[in-house]
């Protein structure tokens, strides 16, 4: 290298490779969250980064809360096997049946029972930290989170008391029954994570590319048909070219009718689009404060 | 186009004021006139317009993510905030005003190159513009951007703009570590000065705000004299699979300074053992060299016992090794700066005890004199203090590196950060050629 010069890409790497090595070095027993989705698949590829040739000093964790689009669950495994990385997954279904996780009457989505269903797992492995994907230009309230994002023996994340973050010397310690959530993407974009995916040239599930399906109309957005969400009478179903741009449950994730096929089309698609990607979640539409409350409850 | 794929620079900036000088009206701002904001964002804002503002888009709610926030209509905690135009990526710190929230602005402008502080013209400088601009110059940013803001409520007035600008060029020359000072009048409301130029402001010629950001000098701001690598995680394979790594034992970490190249000979701190780095290993290829602050993992001829908390220097350019230390301390808990009481002290990757020996001065904010040997350092102040620490650091000057000269010092039990350290330069260099380490 001639000159003495890290690009946006090369900037955010270094940074992220940094906190993921703090969290190996500083922690007893770390886990990673890996989904499938285009965040986590990045930080895999920055747990390689950090921990090659040696193997990846923590196992992965998933909470599979059972309306999983398919795909991911077998990119999750098959990617989980090409690492040689020990993965668990815990069920909301079980958490439900063992009375951890308990639906409220009526209750469809499984967004909120995935709260103790990873709380639950988190105690079961005694974990001490859990690096995750979020990143801080997804919303509101993950704006305000740090690196390192303090939790206390509920879980919970007290956002009026957070610890000062200064320069790139994370405070890791924690008491027993307490742990920290690590966001090593925090300072990136939507856009730096497909530039990364292009970059690295990383395997996505193939949902983020268009496909068709049968969807409904609903709530503004399109929705896919599936077991889990019927066609009402009235509702049309129509037949769309469509892919996902954020990947949640499949009876609540928007569907953009999108041309996209490639990385590079989803990159031009990114850089023309009029709206966030979490437009497309309807969980996230409930209210104006709904991830601030679900984060404070220990949401990831 | 918010977006580009070409490689270009991030510059990382936050900004300052008091309650109300309208920072977070200035960051919906820029993200508004630059494209940045989406449609749902918009929405969003004119959703919360109906319900709460009469009406109005208030850009500011951009910005509060917190109910609280939007409550009080206040900034509790720092927002981090990305836009791009064609020349740069952003990453805004959006920091608050309010007195007791001064270890936000601290957490938003530690690692920041570039500070905004903004004014209200018709209040003028008021002691949180000159606490802000203390803490840009304390934590050596190198770029200040004063911004004066609501200049339509001076009716943008030429005599108004140069008076605030005086007060601040009479207090400047005491902070001696600022080095890169501009001024521009601006209307965050309305959108004057900050993308576009403005037709209000004929007697100003400067750049507008964002055409400064876009602009201003950033690649020297990282230190590339003297090499520092701080061990951060040993990296030796268990059991692996390929025998050819059987032997393999990386020095995993972030270069937090200067230049490593693959044959130089190096000195590991504490211990003064020396060798030779014979490969830069990273996942995508061995490297000939490699510059701060990129992360890797460096092999060495010899197999020497080094751990995470150790430090590889250069045969050059020697930092200084001591327990013994002085430092300018920002303090960030309700509960004072105690003399003798122990905290943990981390300081690149290595955490060690340390008692406060001595609080040598304060800072007093208003008038930048220093008070000596104050009875206590209070939540938000600023003092000079000695520690003394369980094992030496090594360490340099804040003033010429920022990573090897910065540390966080945490309270024992609570486990809460408490202050913000930068440490003044060593009044020795560590000698290798004596054998007089401390281990």
């Amino acid at each position: 290298m001639s000159s003495y010069h890290l690009d946006h890409l090369q900037h955010l790497e270094t940074e992220a490779i940094h906190v993921m090595r703090e969290v190996a070095a500083e922690f007893e027993r770390p886990a990673l969250l890996f989904s499938g989705g285009k965040d986590s698949i990045c930080l895999l590829r920055l747990a390689e980064k950090a921990f090659r040739p040696s193997d990846l000093p923590m196992p992965l964790l998933n909470v599979d809360t059972g309306h999983h689009f398919p795909e991911l669950n077998e990119f999750r495994d098959r990617r989980a096997a090409e690492l040689g990385a020990r993965l668990i997954v815990r069920r909301v279904e079980d958490a439900v049946a063992a009375g951890i996780a308990i639906p409220n009457p009526g209750e469809v989505s499984r967004n909120r029972l995935q709260i103790p269903t990873l709380l639950s797992a988190i105690e079961e492995f005694r974990f001490d930290a859990c690096i995750g994907g979020a990143r801080r230009d997804e919303e509101k309230a993950r704006a305000k989170e740090r690196f390192f994002s303090f939790r206390d023996s509920f879980g919970q994340w007290d956002p009026k008391n957070q610890r000062p973050e200064l320069w790139n010397l994370f405070n890791a310690r924690v008491n027993t029954g307490e742990h920290m959530r690590v966001f090593p993407l925090s300072n990136w974009t939507e856009m730096d994570v497909w530039e990364y995916i292009r970059r690295e040239n990383l395997a996505v599930p193939t949902i983020y590319f268009s496909h068709r399906r049968s969807c409904v109309r609903r709530g503004g957005q399109w929705l896919p048909v599936t077991d889990l969400l019927p066609p009402k009478p009235n509702e049309e179903v129509r037949d769309l070219v469509v892919r996902v741009r954020t990947i949640g449950d499949i009876i609540s994730t928007g569907l953009v009718v999108s041309p996209a096929n490639t990385v590079d089309d989803i990159i031009a698609e990114i850089a023309a689009a009029r709206v966030t990607e979490r437009g497309s979640r309807a969980d996230d539409k409930s209210s104006e404060a709904a991830m601030e409350d679900r984060k404070k409850q220990g949401y990831f | 186009m918010p977006h580009s794929t070409h490689p270009i620079e991030i510059l990382r900036f936050n900004t300052c004021g008091s309650v109300d000088d309208g920072k977070s009206t200035l960051i919906g701002r820029l993200l508004y006139d630059s494209k940045s904001l989406m449609e749902d964002q918009i929405e969003a804002l004119e959703r919360s317009a109906d319900i709460t503002g009469g009406g109005q888009i208030n850009l500011a709610n951009l910005t509060d993510g917190l109910r609280a926030e939007r409550e009080q209509g206040i900034t509790i905690d720092v927002a981090y905030r990305y836009f791009a135009t064609p020349r740069r990526k952003f990453i805004v710190a959006d920091t608050p005003g309010h007195i007791q929230y001064t270890r936000n602005m601290v957490t938003g402008a530690s690692s920041a190159n570039l500070s905004i502080v903004l004014v209200d013209a018709r209040n003028g400088v008021t002691e949180q513009s000159r606490r802000h601009t203390c803490l840009a110059a304390l934590l050596g940013i190198p770029h200040l951007v004063i911004a004066i803001n609501k200049m339509d409520l001076v009716d943008w007035s030429e005599e108004r703009f140069l008076e605030i600008r005086e007060e601040f060029e009479g207090f400047l020359p005491r902070l001696d570590v600022l080095r890169d000072v501009k001024f521009v009048p601006i209307s965050a409301l309305n959108g004057d000065n900050v993308v576009d130029s403005s037709s209000k402001t004929p007697w100003y010629q400067g750049p507008t705000l964002l055409g400064h950001l876009e602009t201003v000098h950033i690649a020297s701001d990282w230190n590339l004299t003297g090499l520092r690598f701080p061990v951060q995680w040993v990296n030796r394979p268990n059991n692996p699979r390929d025998s050819s790594l059987h032997d393999f034992r990386g020095l995993s970490g972030q270069l937090a300074g200067g230049i490593l190249q693959r044959g130089q000979k190096i000195l590991v701190l504490p211990s003064g053992l020396r060798s030779r780095v014979k490969d830069i290993w990273t996942y995508d290829r061995a490297l000939a060299e490699a510059f701060c602050p990129q992360s890797i993992t460096v092999l060495l001829e010899d197999d020497l016992d080094i751990s995470r908390g150790d430090m590889i220097v250069g045969l050059e350019h020697l930092p200084g090794m001591g327990s013994e230390l002085r430092a300018r301390i920002c303090w960030m808990n309700p509960r004072p700066l105690q003399r003798g009481k122990k905290y943990f002290l981390k300081h690149t990757t290595q955490t060690v005890q340390a008692v406060v020996t001595s609080l040598e001065s304060r800072l007093d904010i208003r008038t930048f004199d220093s008070e000596a040997e104050p009875p206590e350092l209070a939540m938000n102040d600023i003092g000079e203090i000695r520690l003394r620490t369980s094992k030496p650091i090594i360490y340099d000057g804040y003033g010429t590196n920022r990573l090897t000269g910065a540390f966080i010092l945490i309270e024992q039990g609570t486990n809460m950060t408490v202050g913000a350290g930068m440490l003044q330069a060593p009044t020795e260099a560590v000698r290798p050629d004596y054998n007089d380490f401390a281990i």
